[in-house]
């Protein structure tokens, strides 16, 4: 059994409580912080945890703390970005519905170390039930002295806010985030400036991740070097992975970073293996934004040695043969599943979720998701499948945000591993599909 | 003052001075923009035609950028090296861009009343394919009256967002803004023909395509049948320098004095814009100058005037 630093006490009594979250050693971490230790000192430890950004990118999160501009005697803010829309990726739903006190807590340490004294928790529009838990834990930690004037007497005062967005997947990116946050149209701004300069309302600002920042909570309990411990290399600590496809157990995983993407999958304390005794035939290793990748490529990397679950491992032979950890939203495809038809319904998100700011973006994701619709029912031609490659490599890396990246790298990833895919489904237009929409078995996958 | 290098050409520039700008100055290889307009705050960086390659990021910092950047956006640095028509892959992508732009975009420039002056018909002549390859159906939208004199024909909007800011920064009752996301989204206002304030008029003249049009001139003729006139008046609320597009004898239009980016010189307000359109109105300055390269200047009114430019070439 891998350790579990978040999910420890996911099946407590009581645990979305603060009686039982204090029974189970809650808050503990704003003691010790807050009385014990500075605020650069709460900082220094995240640091040595080598705690990377769970929202994505993987962005070490201490060297962004470091990067906040702390003279410019305007007011600093966290922001938690719990936008969480990634398709496949859920965990901190998770998180946040069964221990909100947790991610209270994180909020709390990481805002005295950054010196804020206002922050918000920004969360989906469609997690508003988890918006009224966060509230009722915020109002328990209030009247127990965790926020407010004067925490537990040392001087430090935090006021914490939820604040629900309306439904844009594009409000997940941070700045777009930040736009939404002072009441305007959630279109992502240009950078630089960066929010550490000039984020909220143009103050000093961090976006975290929700994980991230209840990271932050074991991080300061156990010291840096005790998480920096698990782990290989630069991917330190467990990951929530939100496991969903053609499993036998989807669901969330705390995982250790460093265990094989194999044992993951196939052993019964996670995934369980492939559902219906089928073949794995691909996965999404981290959210619709990644490439996908066939099995030979996600079992093994181009050194032959097993793919593990870490930040280094799973984007190993760049967008070639590898792909990326994300937010470890982790999708699993049977040998049935249909890789075009998956890559219309990636396509067909970012067509509906582009903010429509810069033009690559919002003509681009649109144009793709038209051309694989036309190939996925059967009206494709051959120089489709080219023409689809050159949109994406024309949107990706011209837009300012990120979701052109994301839009582009799941088309080009499917066309680089699957082309064959694309190329049957243009040749037998008729012949794709038997009536539960599943891929006929003419077409033999590659085997490990 | 920061020296950069564009194509080559080397110039020294203020501080603060974004890569298009220290183009504009060098006068040459000036790359294109939809979106962005020197007087208007906060715009530019969404059209993303402006993309140049930074092959060295500063004296201090060499390494080059990872990505091509919008240079309307970024701010040059102490010798940096930028490339704009010498990298085959700002080409490249530029040539995306204008097709992109061109996807929702109607093609049917001859019964478009901005044609002769539409700065995406010029942009998709001088970096375009001369074919689509988009084969979809193009979005649609009812044309629709959002002031008493502006006409919004969102089927031709490319989203500059230059219109929405007008409104925000030169009026005070912004009633207007994009509603929607992605593909669909739209320049609107909650109620129709909402806009009523003194400098509305200005929308028409910053919208670079035929999105916005003057309803008092709309279909009355193909600009390039109106002779340019610039002429001024004393106006107590802008500075009364305008252009007259004259017909004959007859005045069918006034618009405020473009520049060689075709850019408004100065904002006009309503008053001069609508209601003086009597050749008695107004002092007469003479024919006006057509800088910009379009079906326009080939009527050739007068040769372009020298520009301003502080070059220094390097060998
Ligand atoms: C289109 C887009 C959507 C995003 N959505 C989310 C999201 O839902 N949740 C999240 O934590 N980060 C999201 N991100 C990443 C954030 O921009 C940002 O990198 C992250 O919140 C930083 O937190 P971290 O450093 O803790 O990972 C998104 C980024 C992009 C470009
Ligand atoms: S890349 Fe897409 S989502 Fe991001 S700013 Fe541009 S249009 Fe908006």
């Amino acid at each position: 059994m891998g350790r579990k630093l978040l999910l420890e006490h996911l099946n407590k009594a009581n645990i979305n409580t603060m009686e039982g979250y204090l029974q189970n050693g809650g808050y503990r971490s704003v003691e010790k912080a807050l009385k014990k230790m500075t605020p650069d000192e709460v900082t220094e430890e995240v640091k040595k945890s080598g705690l990377r950004g769970r929202g994505g990118a993987g962005f070490a999160t201490g060297m962004k703390w470091s990067f906040l501009d702390r003279n410019s005697g305007k007011p600093r803010y966290l922001l938690c970005n719990a936008d969480e829309s990634e398709p496949g990726t859920f965990k901190d739903r998770l998180l946040m519905e069964k221990i909100p006190h947790l991610l209270i807590e994180g909020m709390i340490v990481s805002s005295y170390a950054l010196g804020c004294r206002t922050s918000y928790i920004y969360i989906r529009g469609e997690y508003m039930f988890i918006l009224r838990i966060l509230e009722k834990a915020i109002a328990e930690a209030y009247a127990k002295g965790y926020l407010g004037e004067n925490i537990l007497g040392s001087g430090y005062s935090l006021d914490l806010h939820v604040h629900p967005g309306a439904g844009a997947y594009i409000c997940g990116e941070e700045t777009a985030l930040i736009e939404s946050l002072e009441g305007k149209r959630g279109n992502p701004r240009i950078k630089p400036p960066f929010p550490a300069i000039a984020g909220l309302w143009g103050c000093p600002t961090i976006v975290n991740n929700v994980e991230s920042i209840a990271a932050v909570v074991p991080i300061i309990n156990d010291g840096g070097d005790e998480y920096a411990k698990i782990g290989i290399g630069k991917s330190t600590g467990t990951k929530l992975i939100s496991a969903s496809g053609n499993i036998n157990k989807p669901g969330v995983y705390e995982i250790e970073m460093g265990i094989s993407v194999e044992e993951f999958i196939y052993s019964d304390e996670y995934c369980g293996g492939i559902k219906n005794n089928l073949e794995l035939k691909a996965c999404v290793p981290g959210g619709s934004s990644v490439p996908i990748l066939p099995n030979h490529l996600l079992l093994k990397m181009s050194d032959g040695n097993p793919r593990l679950m870490t930040y280094e491992s799973l984007s190993e032979g760049g967008f070639a043969t590898g792909s990326m950890l994300g937010s470890g939203g982790f999708i699993v495809y049977d040998e049935k599943a249909c890789i075009v038809r998956n890559t219309w319904n990636f396509a067909r998100f970012y067509h509906h979720e582009s903010c429509g700011q810069c033009s690559p973006c919002r003509e681009g994701t649109g144009w793709m998701e038209r051309v694989l619709h036309n190939i996925e029912y059967g009206h494709g031609k051959m120089e489709d499948i080219d023409l689809l490659w050159d949109i994406q490599r024309k949107i990706e890396g011209n837009t300012i945000c990120p979701l052109g990246d994301a839009a582009a790298w799941p088309v080009a990833a499917a066309i680089r591993h699957f082309r064959h895919e694309f190329e049957y489904h243009v040749k037998y237009p008729n012949r794709v599909f038997d009536e539960d929409h599943v891929y006929q078995p003419e077409m033999k996958m590659q085997k490990v | 003052m920061p020296k950069v290098t564009i194509d080559d050409i080397t110039i020294d520039v203020p501080a603060g001075t974004t890569i298009l700008e220290a183009a504009r100055m060098i006068g040459e290889n000036v790359p294109p923009a939809m979106c962005y307009y020197s007087k208007l705050k906060g715009s530019g960086g969404k059209c993303r035609v402006c993309l140049v390659k930074v092959t060295k990021g500063s004296e201090k910092d060499p390494r080059p950028m990872p990505k091509l950047v919008a240079s309307c956006r970024t701010a040059v640095m102490d010798g940096m090296e930028v490339k704009n028509v010498t990298s085959p892959e700002v080409i490249e992508a530029r040539k995306g861009v204008v097709e992109f732009l061109l996807v929702n975009h109607p093609l049917d420039c001859p019964v478009c009343d901005q044609a002769g002056e539409c700065h995406l018909q010029d942009l998709s002549y001088e970096h375009g394919a001369a074919k689509s390859r988009y084969e979809f159906k193009r979005r649609t939208f009812e044309t629709r009256d959002i002031g008493d004199k502006i006409k919004l024909h969102m089927n031709r909007c490319i989203l500059c967002y230059r219109c929405t800011q007008v409104a925000d920064q030169l009026t005070d009752q912004r009633v207007h803004g994009v509603l929607g996301r992605g593909e669909v989204s739209e320049i609107s206002t909650y109620i129709e023909t909402a806009i009523d304030n003194e400098f509305s008029g200005n929308m028409i003249d910053v919208c670079p395509v035929g999105a916005l049009t003057d309803k008092t001139f709309r279909f009355k003729s193909r600009v390039w049948f109106t002779k340019p006139v610039y002429a001024h008046r004393n106006c107590t609320k802008c500075t009364g320098k305008v252009t007259l597009w004259y017909q004959g004898e007859e005045v069918l239009r006034v618009t405020s004095r473009k520049d060689q980016w075709g850019e408004s010189e100065a904002f006009i307000c309503n008053e001069c814009r609508y209601d003086k359109k009597a050749t008695s109105d107004w002092k007469i300055e003479g024919p006006a100058h057509v800088d910009r390269h379009s079906v326009i200047s080939q009527n050739h009114y007068e040769l372009p005037f020298e520009l301003p430019v502080t070059q220094k070439k390097l060998q």
